[in-house]
Parts: structure tokens; sequence; C-alpha cells
């Protein structure tokens, strides 16, 4: 295997050899870009407060301490986050994929009368909007405020998904379709007997696009939800990595204001890590979809 | 004589053009009634109606009275945004972060795509790619808390450079920061679509490339360039009709009370004027200037894509 990769290279010219070695060195660097931070931020994670405030990232072992994983882990506001946004999550996603792939389908179907005028009307949403306050006045007007329908509601249809299942859709032979429509099956049996199974590579992409989204975002939460109780990860999040306001109970029993502030600090990195945990671990597993998906998007483009 | 059968043709005609409709409306009503309706509903209700809420930007809004009851105003918030100092700074605060952002950010991915594409093992390929991705599932909240540990006056860079700079408080670090994270979390997916646009370059068109003895700029000029060409151009066209929606979740984040001059955009100034200072219609006018700018920008790029495509646009 070595020996194979080896002669391939020395068979290049030696220009090329020069490009590739410089190539591979950009590249090395930005692979080490990305895992640097990462690993700083878990080393520095077990360091002791006042050695990370004051001198930074230190390998004086014993001094290291997992305080900080044990303040976040058993602090509830964290578990609240986690809990409210994998509801949300999960329900956004739910609602999101099966209003956008019923939509999508009498949008992909040559015959369907009336498509250029839904067309026009869900195209238009994409360049043009009301903006922030009528939209915030209108869902306090449905009495959404302070609701988890006005996270999960306003942006369950996305346009732009729609066109994505639309194009995969129509990749789908017509046979099918025809074989279909002689045994008389209506509507709803081939969409769901005979469409929706051949087209879940597209639906786990969709899927996994609004799942993430929703666990990701924070500007819907921070405007519409006040509870503490309703809070998803992210205000969560917000409140000790951005504004750098621990949960009360998180640092309280400090004596002075200094080591308070020490504490928080070193908070941020447990919490980093905490947070990012089962993202980081289910991404690998989802990897084969990324491509097909992209593709799919490219289509239309 | 003649003319009697032909209004009767075109009246039988006519009825049963109405005819069929009905009768494909009765087959196919499930259609309309269970495929449509919920996404026409949300979309009538959550982005129709607040087009027709465009109105508080002429009004002085008051929540008790409502839109109609509302003192009309003009163009009275319109002319106090571009008539206030502030006005040239958060457009030209917009448009550099945007600018300069797809400037450094644009070529990014498309060079990340040339150089995986030359490396010869698949398996050391997937495992680069597989770090490349991974920020892209961090959300903007942690990206930004990174961000802050990381530029801390104690913090990695510092210690690096061996020195102790608040970066966050800099007005003219704000933009380089911003730019930067966005090239860490989002070069590596971005390249996703380049490098499978690069994957479905002919294989043995570049076979007879390298056998005629071309070299790697000779590759990439005659054969994975054309492969990749089309896919940079939709690519770049769909960002410069993006230029003013830039985001505002990260810039937020990102905004310190110093760093105010350089990182407050027309998003940020849109939310704090209207939800944080209640200056409701202050707040739709300014939106409003911001949108139709962006659909200006949209209309005009999609028109010379078309001049360029022979008249298809996208």
């Amino acid at each position: 295997m070595k020996t194979k990769k080896k002669s391939e290279f020395a068979k290049q010219p030696t220009g090329d050899k020069v490009l590739l070695i410089f190539g591979y060195i950009l590249l090395g660097l930005f692979v080490v870009a990305i895992i640097l931070p990462v690993i700083y931020i878990i080393l520095a994670s077990f360091v002791d407060p006042v050695t990370l405030q004051n001198s930074g990232l230190s390998f004086d072992f014993s001094k290291w301490t997992t305080t900080a994983y044990e303040r976040v882990l058993s602090n509830s506001q964290i578990w609240v986050g986690f809990k409210n946004a994998l509801i949300y999550s999960i329900l956004f996603t739910v609602i999101s994929v099966v209003v956008t792939l019923l939509a999508a389908y009498p949008m992909s179907r040559a015959d369907f009368k009336g498509k250029g005028f839904f067309n026009t009307i869900f195209v238009i949403t994409m360049f043009f909007g009301g903006g922030l306050i009528p939209t915030y006045l209108l869902i306090a007007n449905l009495g959404m405020l302070d609701t988890i329908w006005a996270i999960l509601i306003p942006g369950a249809f996305s346009v732009w998904n729609m066109i994505i299942a639309r194009t995969y859709y129509m990749g789908i032979p017509r046979d099918l379709q025809e074989a279909a429509e002689i045994d008389g099956a209506t509507e709803m049996i081939y969409f769901f007997k005979i469409l929706l199974p051949v087209c879940t590579p597209i639906i786990a992409t969709i899927s996994m696009w609004q799942f993430v989204g929703m666990w990701n975002s924070y500007f819907d939460a921070m405007i519409y939800l006040n509870s503490a109780s309703k809070q998803p990860l992210q205000l969560v999040l917000r409140a000790i990595l951005i504004q750098s306001q621990p949960q009360p109970g998180m640092v309280s029993d400090m004596q002075s204001t200094a080591a308070r502030a020490q504490l928080a600090e070193l908070l941020k990195y447990a919490t980093i890590i905490i947070s990012s945990l089962p993202l980081m671990i289910m991404y690998p597993f989802f990897q084969k979809y990324f491509d097909n998906g992209i593709m799919a998007g490219a289509v239309k483009g | 004589m003649s003319k009697a059968p032909a209004d009767a043709l075109a009246a039988k005609g006519g009825g049963s053009k109405w005819h069929n409709t009905l009768v494909y409306l009765r087959q196919h009503w499930q259609l309309y009634v269970i495929f449509m309706l919920p996404a026409f509903l949300l979309t009538v209700i959550f982005r129709y109606i607040p087009m027709g809420g465009i109105m508080i930007a002429f009004t002085e809004y008051n929540p008790i009275r409502g839109i109609f009851a509302s003192e009309w105003v003009g163009f009275a918030h319109f002319k106090r945004f571009l008539s206030s100092p502030d006005f040239l700074r958060y457009l030209m605060n917009t448009l550099k972060l945007s600018v300069y952002g797809l400037l450094w950010g644009f070529p990014a991915p498309i060079l990340l795509a040339f150089l995986l594409n030359r490396i010869l093992s698949k398996s050391t390929k997937q495992k680069i790619q597989l770090v490349l991705y991974m920020p892209n599932f961090i959300s903007v909240i942690v990206l930004c808390g990174i961000v802050r540990i990381l530029l801390a006056p104690t913090g990695m860079i510092n210690q690096l450079l061996g020195t102790s700079t608040n970066f966050m408080t800099m007005p003219s670090a704000f933009r380089t920061i911003y730019i930067a994270s966005g090239i860490w979390q989002g070069a590596g997916w971005a390249s996703i679509i380049y490098t499978a646009a690069l994957s479905n370059a002919s294989k043995e068109l570049k076979e007879a490339a390298v056998i005629d003895g071309a070299n790697i700029i000779q590759q990439i000029k005659a054969v994975e360039w054309p492969a990749i060409k089309d896919t940079v151009l939709i690519q770049f066209i769909m960002s410069v009709g993006n230029i003013m929606s830039v985001g505002f979740e990260k810039a937020y984040a990102l905004q310190t009370d110093l760093n105010l001059n350089a990182s407050e955009i027309i998003s940020t100034y849109v939310y704090k004027k209207g939800l944080l200072d209640g200056d409701y219609g202050f707040s739709t006018a300014v939106g409003l200037f911001n949108t139709v700018i962006n659909v200006i920008l949209l209309i005009s790029m999609n028109a010379l894509v078309k001049k360029m495509n022979d008249g298809k646009g996208i």
C-alpha cells in the first residue's frame, strides 16, 4: 500500500511534486487549524480556574480538576435546555418534513392545474418578506408568544426543501406512476406506498438539515420565548458563553467575586464540550447523506 | 348561417373546458386539499400577512390602536434613517462584512476541493473530509463562544503570540474575526458541492491528459476547471444575491459594547430598534429598506446571468 503510493508520487514531474507538497501542506494547515482549537478547549476545560485566568492552559496535571463538568452537568437548566432542544428539533423536523414533502408532490406533476400560481406564490417568499416587526406582531396577535408553536409553525414550510424534494420526485421513473394509475390507485396510495419508499435518501437529507438547523438556532427562541422552562439549549448556552452569566447555582458557592468570575470562565470550556458532544458523535453516521443532499440542491442551483 | 354553428361550437368548447376542469378537480381534489393546503396556508399566514404589515413602516405604530388607527407619517421614518449619520455606517458595515466575506470565503472551498481531489488514498481523503465538515455542526452560539475564548487576553491566540490583546473589544478586528471564523466553520462543508462536481470530471479525459504529459496546472485548466465552472458560477450568483442578508445570529453573538462601530449591521439594528426599544414603525422601515436593496440586487444578478447564459435564468 505504502510503496504503491510512493511510486505514484515518484512518477510525477518535479514541478508537480513541488506543487503537490505545497498543496498538502496547505491542506494540513487547514486541518490543524480546525483540530487545534478543539484540543485546546478540551485540555483547558480541566485546568484549575485561577491558573486558567492568570496564564491560560497549563500542563501541571496535579492541579487539573473536573469541577467544571460536575457543575455544568449537575445544573438543571442545562438539562432543561437539552430536553427542550430535543423536543423542538424532533417536532419541527416532523412537521416541516411532512408539510414540505406533501407540497412537493403536486408541484412535481406535469398535469397539476394551478402549478404556475402556487410556484409564483412560493418563490416570491424566498426573496421578499414582511420583516421582523410585522412577523413578530402577527405571532403576538395570534397568541403564540411564549408558546412552543411560535418556534414550530411559522418556519415549517421550506420552499427551498420543497424544490429539492420536487426535483427528486421528478427523477423517479414515470412507469412507476403509470403502473399505479392503471391499477386505479389513488394519489394517496401512490404517494405513500410507491413514491415515498423510493425517496428515503432525500427524506433523510432534508430531515437532517431541519433537525440540525433547529438544534443550532437561537433567534426565534430569543424573541418569542420568555419562560426559563421553555428555553432551548442554545439560549442557555448564550447566557453562559456570550453574556458570561452562568446559571445561578453554578458559581454561587464561591466566596469572592473574582473566584466566581474565574469559575464562570472555566465553565464556558466544559459547556462547549458538553453541548457539542451529541451532534459531534452523531454526525459521522449522517455522512453518507451529505453528498446526495448537496447534489440534489445543486440540480436546481 | 355559417356563424351560428361556430358560436355553438365555441360555447360547447367553453363549456367542456369548464367541465373538464371540474372533472379534474373532482378526480384530483386530494392534490389540493391534502397535499397543497398545509403549505399554502402556512405561506399565506406567515409570509403574506406580514407583507401587509409593512404598512407599519409608514405609520407611528401604536400597538394598542393597531395598524389602521395609528398615525400615518408617510416616508418620515425612511427620511429619518437615511439622513441620520448612523445610516451610512450601518449600511457600510453590512456591505463590507458580506463583500469581504464573499471575497475571502468564496474561493476557500474551491481551493479545498482542488486539494482534496489531489489526495490519492481514498481513506485518507475521507478522514480529512470528516474533520473538515465537523465545524459545520457546531452551533453559532458555541462557535462564537469558542472565538471569544480563544481570543480572550489569556486565550490560545494570545498565548501563541505571547501578547495579551483583547481582540473582542477592537472594532478593527471584528470583520477579520467574523470572516475567518466563517471560513473555519463553513469552507469544508461548502467544498462538498465542488468535490462532487470534480468527481464527475471524466476520468478518461484526465487519464488522457496525464498520458499526454500534462502537468497539474494543465490538467486543472483542461479538465478540472471546466468540470466545476458552472457550479462555481451558480454558487457565485447565489452568494451575490444574498449580500444584504448577512446573518443576524452570528453578528449579534460576536458584538461587544466596544466593537459596535464595526459590528452593528442593519439586521442587528432592526432588532434593537424594534424589539428592544419598541420603535416599531422605524424598525420596519429600516428592514424594508434592506429587503428592497436585496431584491434589486437579485433581479439585476438574474438579468446578468440570463444575458450570459443565453436567456436562461435561475
